[in-house]
């Protein structure tokens, strides 16, 4: 075995220039050189108790695919992620490392964590370019599952049930499969190939995919059962956008992040051939601080805007974006208002002319300055307004990136569903609900989180799934 | 992919398809809208449902001309199909208990109330429909509208066809002359429903609304077709797609509504050139 590398740095991700990718939507980070890689590999301890996968919400073999790579066995070490994980080029991608695996690598109680996402990421895609196995579809078991929404949980779950021989359909609402990977995260941070190819291998292992599918609306979970699926499995997301309930949240510039989001990512209006809409250019002040935040941020930037903010009411420590997006965001000339709220939206109006384009329009928006006060009960120090010191920002855009509220459809028409107050569908360990046979995960279960939670609660349920119907 | 099985031009600007899509056929009632993607690089637009065919497993749809998507829209052709099609969506017009009922629609909305008028007809309610253009050669449906209606008044703004004037003129006559009508469901150009409302409340008749905004997925995820309504002095935000479409008129901000219908009208005035030129050049 090479001797272990000691230094107290990881190695540094390749990215495009921030001058140059704030003009593109190509992938910021360019992942790994194979003597990178290796390089990286060796600085894992190849620790006994293993902490890091204690941090991993799927329990990947981090060690184990680690020591692969230290040998130059890349496809080697993707199998062993395979064995926990289906989506490793997203999650190696978009997984807030820094608070899971890599915030328990005894590497970094002295320096830096060993780049564990990096190294899953350059692993993944590695496989992806010079594999040439095509996936076996298993011999059918001739039970039927069907899974409702094609975000990181239902694809996850149909995946795992396919390779263990189920026949599993996946209902989607949208045009495209992906959730929230295709309509919520920006290509130039996960490039759709990636979905698409994680979904053609699902294709390939048998499942079938129904796009244009709203499950609540075109087809009930108790039809579904009518229709011979033995088992349900919702994956169905977040549901609606939150606005601040300040006034101008109805003039036009004003978004909600997955609107402005879904214009840009699924619709493609980034690109000159989309014939969907989007306000480009001017300036752009985004509110909240959260992953879904960043991304507005940066899209905004990239098509176009001059000036983009992002404006949150707590400080830099308190983001809950992950580190690197920040980093990223900040490098790229995003301009962080933080310790800001902001009170109303105000609009242009022309009382001479009614028919004046410009009426109706975002001007500006009003904030108040904030400062931490004492801890809620989650232990974040609570924002609290400093008085008299309303100023107002000049914007033409806003984005309202505060968090979403539970989407109705599927409760509303799925009798004996049981919500908690926030309107989360209430599971139990297994991910069963109230009803029989009928199981859900992700955002749908526990409001907005990550696609890796989101994942690994698709594997719960296909696990208690596959328990269950092979009884 | 969805089959266009027949196309009907019903005036000047104004399409009539049936589209094959036994699902979303097996479902739909009056009020509900569906989505629509042309093609692979489309937008994704509502339309409200004009009628189901369940034996053909077909959905009919009736759409106006202005902009990009729809002119494609119109240049397709019956045989033809349309990329993505997605629906019912929206809540179906509530209808239990009516008994009389006045139906007010305007241009291409008398579409979309021509089948609430036919189920309120169906459930034996008295219906009376007044519909409105802005002359004879925009009318559509007055054959259809007048085997389900009890009293039938056709408007056109020049008089060329029916009686001068608004649809407001009749309502108002007949609520003074005292018709007491359960509910008053309009549909159709904003600032028509925003008259009906203000014709209907010295009259203090119920009035439902059917708002149709800008949206994008229609499945309650992106927010784009909010609403502000007035509520008990308070202002509160609905989604459109999944809270609606029909609202209480009493409660809605059509100024607003009016307003952020407009957002993208320079950009889509210059799609629906640019579109018109692409036809116009393969034409040539």
């Amino acid at each position: 075995m090479a001797k272990a590398n000691m230094s107290l740095t990881r190695n540094v991700m390749p990215t495009q220039d921030a001058s140059v990718r704030a003009h593109n939507f190509d992938e910021v980070a360019l992942g790994y050189s194979e003597e990178q890689a290796i390089d990286e590999a060796a600085r894992c301890l190849n620790c006994k108790n293993m902490p890091c996968v204690d941090g991993c919400p799927v329990k990947i073999h981090i060690p184990e695919f680690i020591s692969k790579i230290k040998e130059g066995d890349f496809e080697g070490a993707y199998q062993i992620i395979n064995r926990s994980s289906s989506l490793p080029a997203v999650c190696g991608r978009v997984c807030p490392q820094e608070t899971q695996c890599e915030s328990k690598c005894v590497r970094g109680i002295k320096g830096e964590s060993v780049g564990i996402g990096r190294l899953e990421r350059f692993v993944a895609d590695w496989h992806n370019t010079f594999a040439s196995d095509a996936p076996v579809r298993p011999e059918s078991n001739g039970h039927r599952v069907a899974v409702v929404g094609s975000g990181p949980s239902g694809l996850t779950c149909a995946g795992d049930l396919a390779k263990k021989g189920y026949e599993v359909t996946v209902f989607e609402a949208l045009h495209t499969a992906g959730g929230v990977l295709v309509y919520g995260i920006p290509e130039f941070r996960l490039p759709k190939k990636i979905v698409a190819k994680e979904v053609d291998t699902l294709v390939a292992l048998g499942v079938e995919i129904q796009t244009n599918v709203v499950i609540g609306k075109t087809l009930t979970v108790d039809e579904l059962f009518e229709m011979g699926y033995e088992a349900v499995f919702i994956g169905s997301g977040a549901g609606l956008p939150n606005f601040m309930g300040i006034l101008g949240e109805g003039l036009n510039g004003v978004y909600s992040a997955n609107e402005f989001l879904t214009r840009s990512n699924l619709m493609k209006s980034y690109l000159s051939d989309s014939d969907t809409p989007i306000m480009k250019g001017g300036k752009v002040a985004v509110v909240g601080g959260g992953n879904v935040a960043m991304d507005a941020a940066r899209t905004a930037l990239r098509l176009g805007a001059e000036k983009v903010y992002i404006v949150y009411r707590r400080s830099m420590d308190e983001l809950p974006a992950r580190r690197e997006e920040v980093e990223h965001a900040e490098e790229e000339g995003i301009e962080f208002r933080l310790l800001c709220n902001p009170t109303e939206i105000v609009g242009y109006h022309n009382p001479d002319d009614l028919r004046d384009p410009k009426n109706g329009f975002v001007t500006g928006m009003k904030c108040v300055r904030m400062e931490l006060g004492e801890p809620d009960a989650k232990g974040r120090r609570r924002p609290v307004e400093i008085p008299n010191s309303e100023f107002e920002i000049e914007v033409d855009t806003v984005i309202m990136s505060i968090g979403t509220s539970p989407n109705p459809l599927i409760k509303s028409t799925t009798e004996g569903l049981e919500v908690n107050s926030r309107g989360g569908i209430i599971v139990n360990e297994d991910g069963l609900t109230s009803r029989r046979a009928v199981y859900a995960g992700g955002d749908a279960v526990t409001g907005a989180a990550t696609v890796i939670s989101a994942m690994g609660a698709g594997k719960v349920a296909a696990k208690a799934i596959d328990v269950a119907l092979s009884k | 992919m969805y089959k266009i099985l027949d196309k009907k031009i019903l005036n000047p600007t104004v399409v009539q398809l049936w589209i094959e899509a036994p699902l979303v056929a097996s479902k739909a009632k009056p009020g509900q809208f569906i989505i629509l993607r042309v093609d692979q690089t489309g937008e994704r637009i509502p339309l409200t449902v004009a009628g189901v065919d369940k034996t053909r497993g077909a959905v009919k749809i009736i759409y106006q001309v202005v902009g990009a998507t729809t002119e494609k829209l119109s240049h397709k052709e019956a045989g033809e199909y349309l990329q993505d099609f997605v629906g019912p969506l929206g809540v179906a017009t509530h209808l239990d208990g009516l008994k009389k009922v006045c139906i007010v629609g305007g241009g291409v909305g008398c579409a979309i109330a021509l089948p609430i008028a036919e189920a309120l007809h169906d459930m034996g309610a008295d219906v009376t429909s007044i519909i409105g253009f802005r002359n004879k050669d925009l009318l559509i449906l007055e054959d259809e509208f007048k085997a389900c209606s009890n009293t039938l008044r056709v408007m056109t703004d020049d008089g060329s066809y029916g009686e001068r004037g608004n649809v407001t003129a009749p309502l108002r006559e007949m609520l003074e002359a005292g018709e007491k009508f359960d509910m008053i469901i309009t549909i159709g150009p904003l600032i028509m429903m925003k008259f009906v409302v203000a014709t209907a409340k010295p009259h203090g008749t119920p009035v439902t609304v059917s708002m149709n905004p800008i949206m994008i997925d229609g499945t309650g995820m992106c927010g784009g077709c909010r609403l502000t309504l007035h509520r008990n002095g308070e202002r509160i935000t609905k989604f459109a797609c999944v809270d609606g479409p029909d609202f209480n008129g009493y409660e809605i901000d059509f100024d607003e509504a009016m307003s952020r219908g407009r957002m993208y009208g320079e950009f889509e005035r210059h799609a629906h050139d640019a579109t018109c030129n692409l036809f116009k050049g393969e034409v040539r």
